[in-house]
């Protein structure tokens, strides 16, 4: 048999070029994501000092100046979200998984949970002014958590949902046949043995809220002072870093790529954090 | 003596309590089952309230302008004449440019991972890409305002316009300041952004081909490059496609990666140098002190936002359920 040496040799040089191609964009990728994260470590770092966390933010013109009144504002609005949105979240989590295989509401509940997933967040900032901010009258902390809580249920509720269903079966059934009512079998076992993916999902949806802008710019606003009334406009990290870095004070900027810094190591932690979790209980 | 009748009694009031406990639970269940379907129906009618609030508000500049509204290319606030053309091709435009630059580059990162890795970085810089996926929009922005912008100005901006500015037909699109902030420079941030979130997407992708496909393509003969072509790419097209659109969703919708360097200028763009606005910056922007139709209009922007990105992301999902239907079957 003749072997047509030509055509080989040209499909393996077209097989080299697409891998050599592939293998330069993971470098220009990784290159261009590295150069990045090199940028807010030597600026964030650089600026990182224990006044972030005693100061409050300084007024322009000012020295100096801290983040403390934006770290408290982000907690407490991030943890008001969080205590609203769990228990929300899997409890309909629960429902997609244990009730809604068949209906058709539940059908459309995914799909439109899954928009909601990527919605653009400035818009739910909008909506969220509408029904929460122009109605009372003024900017607050818990409008803020609202904006947020529209990001991280469907966060926590895809995640539980997806847990759940991989619960085998058999576990279920086991539970039905010691005469378990639905409620106590949700509750009790299928979302037990699915705990740990659950966390994962809380994990990941604090991290996703956690460096969420636009949702806060029309409803926690910002707030110059230490304040912990959530009724009333708040600091918060992410506007925060946005007017400073916007502005023309070389401390403001400083203080910018602080907080940055601040919120990405919270993010990547809360994201490692949830790989371990999740790792543990596969293996 | 009087054990069979404790007995007898006993056997009666276990049934009826049986039967008691039956009717509790069928309650309770159905209390459960209505409690968690209530809860799954908040986002069904957070959604509602979103196209109904966004609609309510944004009605007088709708009542107004009426449809042209979208392409009007207007936008002066003092003599409250607005047309969301400017922001409308701002959005478009960058969100382009990014997905033009992110796919190709995302692709290969995907093809790498799943082909030619070495097995032990495999897991590493699968997790690496992953993790940059979550970092927060806004550290791309400062990036791109203070790192980007400027070397983008001096050596893109300069050399490009010094070279193809005075060329016909195309020379137009390199005209305008070189200070680095544009539609081209807002693109490219995006990109940045949107790029480990498209590549992860279509790693999980190109994953789920069946190994037996894979490894028959390669005892047919076929080299590395063609089992990505012609065997991995068509099983996963359709996944591939919405993992991209997923990604053209987030940038279409991105507020601070673009709002840092896009300009903020309220002109219809002339070239891809030239500042412009998307829906999201002029929200983020002006929405604080807007007032009367000015507000209003802010409203009407917000509505198209979410129907553009509704439409693409439902498009998205579609092709994505699609694609694990025919994984399924």
């Amino acid at each position: 048999m003749q072997i047509d040496h030509t055509l080989y040799m040209k499909r393996r040089i077209a097989s080299q070029i697409g891998l050599a191609l592939s293998m330069s964009a993971m470098a220009v990728g990784l290159a261009v994501l590295i150069w990045i994260l090199y940028i807010l470590f030597s600026n964030g770092l650089s600026a990182l000092d224990l006044k972030l966390f005693t100061h409050d933010t300084p007024a322009p013109g000012t020295e100096g100046g801290g983040l403390r009144n934006a770290i408290l504002g982000s907690l407490m609005i991030v943890t008001l979200t969080v205590l609203v949105s769990t228990p929300i979240g899997i409890l309909a989590g629960i429902y997609l998984t244990e009730f809604g295989d068949e209906s058709k509401t539940a059908e459309l509940t995914r799909s439109v949970t899954d928009i909601m997933l990527s919605a653009p967040s400035i818009v739910l900032g909008l909506f969220v002014y509408a029904i929460a901010v122009s109605t009372v009258g003024n900017f607050s902390g818990y409008a803020g958590s609202l904006a947020l809580s529209l990001i991280a249920i469907p966060v926590v509720m895809r995640t539980t949902e997806n847990m759940l269903r991989l619960v085998p079966g058999s576990l279920r059934e086991a539970a039905f046949a010691l005469g378990a009512p639905r409620w106590k079998v949700s509750t009790m076992v299928t979302l037990r043995a699915a705990k740990s993916g659950v966390m994962t999902g809380i994990l990941l949806a604090v991290a996703r809220i956690s460096g969420e802008t636009a949702p806060l710019l029309f409803t926690a606003l910002n707030n110059q002072f230490f304040s912990t009334n959530m009724g009333a406009p708040m600091a918060n990290l992410p506007v925060v870093i946005f007017q400073f870095a916007m502005s023309p004070y070389d401390n403001w900027v400083r203080l910018a790529w602080a907080g940055a810094l601040l919120i990405t190591m919270t993010v990547l932690v809360l994201n490692i954090l949830a790989r371990v979790v999740f790792r543990d209980k596969v293996h | 003596m009087n054990m069979p009748t404790i007995s007898m009694e006993g056997g009666h009031l276990v049934s009826n309590d049986m039967v008691m406990i039956a009717k509790k639970q069928r309650s309770q269940d159905f209390f459960f089952h209505r409690v968690t379907q209530g809860f799954s129906l908040l986002v069904l009618l957070a959604l509602l309230g979103i196209i109904i609030s966004l609609f309510i508000n944004a009605w007088p500049t709708f009542q107004k302008f009426g449809l042209q509204f979208i392409w009007r290319v207007e936008w002066d606030i003092i003599k409250q004449d607005f047309g969301a053309a400017i922001a409308v091709v701002g959005t478009v435009a960058s969100a382009a440019i990014a997905m033009v630059l992110a796919v190709p580059l995302a692709f290969g990162i995907a093809v790498f991972l799943t082909e030619t890795c070495p097995a032990w970085l495999r897991r590493p810089l699968g997790t690496s890409i992953e993790l940059l996926a979550a970092v927060p929009s806004i550290i791309y922005g400062m990036f791109g305002l203070f790192v980007f912008a400027p070397l983008f100005a001096d050596f893109i901006q300069v050399p490009v316009k010094a070279v193809l500015g005075g060329m016909p037909l195309i020379g137009f699109l390199f005209g305008g300041a070189t200070n680095g902030m544009g539609i081209l420079a807002a693109g490219i941030v995006l990109a940045f952004m949107v790029l480990p979130f498209v590549a992860a997407v279509m790693r999980d992708v190109f994953e789920i081909t069946p190994a037996i496909l894979r490894e028959s393509a390669y005892g047919l003969g076929c080299t590395t490059w063609e089992v990505v072509r012609k065997v991995v790419l068509p099983y996963t097209q359709k996944g591939v496609i919405g993992g991209v659109m997923l990604g053209l969703g987030r940038a279409l919708g991105e507020t601070m990666a673009v709002t840092f360097v896009i300009g903020n200028a309220n002109r219809m763009p002339s070239s891809l140098f030239s500042p412009g606005t998307s829906i999201a910056s002029v929200l983020a922007n002006e929405f604080g002190e807007a007032e009367g139709l000015h507000f209003s209009t802010l409203f009407a922007l917000g509505f198209l936002l979410f129907a553009i990105t509704f439409v693409v992301l439902a498009a998205a999902k579609a092709m994505i359920n699609r694609a694990e239907k025919a994984k399924g079957s």
